[in-house]
């Protein structure tokens, strides 16, 4: 019990001390999942929107198939970004394995498809509350993507806040692509389950205290977001 | 060019093997107001959606001054308002801007344009308010106020007071009235006879998806010819199973004084 207590004490000291160490590792942790959040936005919005608007051939497969994707195993995804970005592999000239930009792409393609079925859910009811109205007006169902993303924004954060949990959670696929290597590409989840390995408990806590605080902010701002909405535009 | 007149013919609508609307063949003229009368489930805002384009008739056609494809710039001439008003969650300023862009109008016109209109219906103080947060008279105010903004040449209106008070009703009125006046065309479903009286130029009576009677409105409401029009004017009931055949075009149904 008196280890627990003296490791948390240490952990409380690392993070009111900016430990050098921890800052680093969480501002890369930060940076590579913030980095990944934003092009998964700009992949999954539109096209979750135009899977409901747009008149594509095998929609339901696609759906089916976008739906199936959300539960990708990490590891797999890790596996396989491993095998196509290694030396032998297709992108192995990048050199790109065991990057940072290597754990942005995992989890881009771990987020995607998260970010992509949650637009699709929130613009098919939005599009069927406005269908008439919109079409009445003389709006084309691609300019509908557009009116749709916007007057579903409050929910949409909540998507894109989603994947920014999912993302800053991340550890399999990470790990395998990015090898966590010290102030390279090591990120907080790599980072905690090498410290408890090691048995440094006093880092591996101070980080995860973070990466808890990081998840209820993004929980409470989703909830508050909802609730100004609810009030602002009556959404 | 003038989209008008509308053209009619032998209008049909299925919807899971059931014939919805019959036949319909009816001509509306520009500067028309005409109201489309029955009871529910007539199949009035079906009727308003074929003509409008938002469903697609199984047989006939639709021809906007004898054109039956239905262009962009036919759409673009027209403005429909429902029964539930369909506010975007923005505010009231922007849902009239919103129909403004997709008219291409700029943004300083835009602007404009929807004070002004805002200040037609009333609601330039809640300009700045959101629109789902209004009330349900104010909203269907800003629907009004929304299409006409566009300045369409045919205005369809589906019921656009039912559930509002006599108050409501009447500011609902005034907008239709002040829009006609411009030129635009009305073709408006109601059961509201007297509303009927005061706003109509034409009217055209459905049952069961079948038009009936078209008249003009003072012929139609000084005498119709058709026996279920005459029942409907009379504040009967009507409902569908009938024993004995309808005289005049073999509908089933059945008339009970009320």
């Amino acid at each position: 019990m008196g280890e627990f207590s003296s490791a948390f004490a240490a952990a409380f000291q690392l993070i009111t001390t900016l430990d050098a160490n921890l800052v680093e590792i969480v501002c890369l942790s930060l940076q590579v999942s913030l980095s990944a959040v934003l092009i998964a936005a700009v992949i999954g919005l539109p096209l979750g929107a135009a899977l409901v608007l747009l008149p594509i051939p095998g929609k339901r497969a696609v759906v089916v198939f976008l739906n199936a994707l959300m539960g990708l195993p990490p590891v797999v995804v890790g596996l396989i970004l491993y095998l196509i970005l290694s030396r032998s592999g297709p992108l192995g000239v990048m050199g790109l394995l065991f990057t940072p930009a290597a754990m942005i792409i995992a989890q881009v393609v771990l987020i995607t498809p998260i970010i992509a079925a949650l637009t699709r859910q929130v613009v098919q009811e939005l599009w069927a509350e406005y269908r008439e109205q919109l079409l009445s007006l003389g709006c084309s169902r691609k300019s509908a993507i557009f009116t749709l993303l916007w007057d579903g924004r409050f929910s949409l954060i909540t998507t894109v806040l989603a994947g920014f949990g999912r993302a800053s959670a991340e550890v399999g696929a990470v790990m395998i692509v990015g090898g966590n290597i010290d102030h390279v590409t090591r990120v907080m989840t790599t980072a905690i389950a090498l410290e408890v390995s090691k048995g440094d408990l006093a880092l591996a806590l101070g980080l995860g205290i973070i990466l808890l605080s990081l998840s209820l902010g993004i929980n409470a701002t989703a909830f508050l977001l909802g609730e100004f909405a609810k009030k602002r535009i009556g959404a | 060019m003038s989209i008008l007149p509308l053209e009619v013919t032998n209008l049909c609508f299925e919807a899971r093997g059931k014939r919805l609307v019959k036949e319909a063949t009816f001509r509306i003229e520009a500067g028309s107001r005409t109201m489309i009368l029955g009871a529910n489930g007539a199949g009035k805002s079906l009727l308003l959606r074929l003509c409008h384009g938002l469903l697609d008739a199984s047989e006939g056609q639709v021809s906007w001054n004898g054109d039956v494809d239905f262009t962009d710039v036919s759409r673009k001439q027209q403005a429909m308002v429902f029964q539930r008003p369909v506010m975007l969650r923005r505010t009231a300023l922007a849902n009239i801007e919103y129909a403004l862009k997709l008219h291409h109008v700029d943004q300083t016109e835009r602007r404009e344009r929807a004070f002004a209109v805002l200040k037609k219906v009333g609601l330039a103080r809640l300009a700045d308010q959101p629109a789902r947060v209004l009330s349900y008279g104010e909203q269907q105010r800003l629907a009004m106020a929304r299409a006409w903004v566009i300045k369409p040449k045919v205005l369809f209106l589906d019921e656009p007071s039912a559930s509002l008070d006599p108050s409501a009703t009447h500011s609902i009125e005034e907008t239709i009235e002040a829009i006609a006046s411009e030129g635009t065309t009305i073709i408006m479903t109601t059961h509201d006879l007297g509303q009927a009286k005061r706003l109509g130029t034409d009217v055209m009576f459905i049952h069961r998806g079948r038009i009936l009677e078209q008249a003009r409105a003072a012929d139609f409401f000084s005498g119709p010819e058709n026996d279920l029009a005459q029942a409907f004017l009379r504040g009967d009931l009507l409902w569908w199973k009938r024993k004995k055949p309808y005289p005049g075009g073999g509908i089933d149904h059945q008339v009970s004084r009320g």
